[in-house]
């Protein structure tokens, strides 16, 4: 595959870059990276994997825009209100880069078709709400051996790490189930400023970018924890968990199924 | 005893990790508890006493992300 001028143009701030360079470019052009979720976090990663050439784009949601969407999911415009998100998600990225095929999935993920949909693509971002779609995305990216940039944000905190199944610290390794429901407040509730979306997305973004390059040091065995508030990052160390009951020595989890409730809602910190 | 929580170093009565948490109010089902790097079963919460200078995350759920 070659580069038009016009190509080589376009993204000739990276070419530029040793570590990236026309060999890089063509292995963005190559790359397959699915948004599980074209809200919040799926908003910022699509656009900038848009315009960073990702060869195919694959995003996965039932929903249609509502106006309360607007406030943060960037994909998303005012007259797209009522519309089906993956439509809207997929007419800005082609509008931005139509160097980019984007695939549609107007539905939710399930247990009965995640496999099939993530063995098509190299990187899962995780843009989901709730707790049984983000284990599902982690129990789906191990069988599956898919690298994962997880994310999520609430109120003023934002949390980002990726995981490489059967190398670095998977999910459920530290978190090993969903919070029990009546626990959980709804996202409805909860709240979260707009712009954190933006951060952790956009970090998600820069993982799918490194993991596709081969560059650089994956944020693997770490939880990146950002607080708006403070204007603070900070590191937590994480590990594979041989008692895992997924990646561990003696797993108990042998297929995929959803964990927990899935209209039990997003949030958490007391 | 002096031990760090979430990257603060904080001083704290002897005791278990759920003690910790209890005085703390934080519901045991909420976090997954980290303790110098290494995740502690939740069944084992009640039986593992906080050592001077462990130090020790209270990771929350953060679910959101649409």
């Amino acid at each position: 595959m070659d580069f038009t001028e016009e190509q080589i143009n376009r993204y000739s701030r990276h070419i530029l870059l040793p570590e990236v360079g026309g060999k890089g470019q063509k292995k963005i052009a190559k790359a397959k990276v699915l948004l599980v979720g074209a809200g919040g976090l799926g908003s910022p990663a699509a656009l900038y994997l848009a315009a960073a050439g990702v060869g195919r784009i694959g995003l996965i949601d039932s929903d249609v825009v509502d106006l309360t969407n607007l406030q943060r999911q960037i994909l998303h415009h005012t007259p797209d209100v009522g519309r089906p998100k993956v439509l809207s998600g997929k007419e800005k990225i082609q509008a931005l880069n139509p160097d980019v095929t984007v695939s549609t999935y107007e539905e939710r993920l399930t247990a009965g078709n995640a496999l099939k949909i993530f063995e098509e693509y190299d990187v899962v971002i995780d843009g989901v709400d709730n707790f049984t779609a983000k284990f599902l995305i982690n129990d789906a990216c191990f069988f599956t051996g898919k690298p994962l940039v997880h994310g999520g944000i609430l109120r003023f905190d934002g949390r980002v790490t990726t995981i490489v199944p059967k190398q670095s610290a998977c999910y459920r390794c530290v978190f090993k189930a969903p919070p029990p429901p009546g626990l959980v407040a709804s996202c409805q509730e909860a709240g979260v400023i707009g712009v954190l979306a933006g951060i952790i997305g956009t970090i998600q973004a820069t993982e799918a970018l490194k993991l596709i390059l081969g560059i650089g040091r994956p944020l693997t065995n770490r939880l990146l924890d950002f607080d708006a508030r403070k204007t603070q990052f900070r590191e937590i160390k994480v590990r594979r968990n041989p008692d895992c009951a997924l990646c561990g020595e003696h797993p108990t989890i042998t297929e995929l199924f959803e964990d927990g409730d899935p209209y039990a809602g997003c949030a958490v910190r007391p | 005893m002096q031990v760090k929580i979430n990257g603060k170093i904080e001083d704290v009565a002897s005791g278990t990790l759920l003690d910790l948490l209890k005085s703390k109010q934080i519901e045991p089902q909420m976090v997954a508890v980290e303790v110098n790097d290494k995740v502690v079963d939740r069944d084992r919460l009640a039986t593992t006493p906080v050592s001077e200078g462990d130090q020790i995350e209270f990771l929350f759920y953060m679910g959101g992300g649409r």
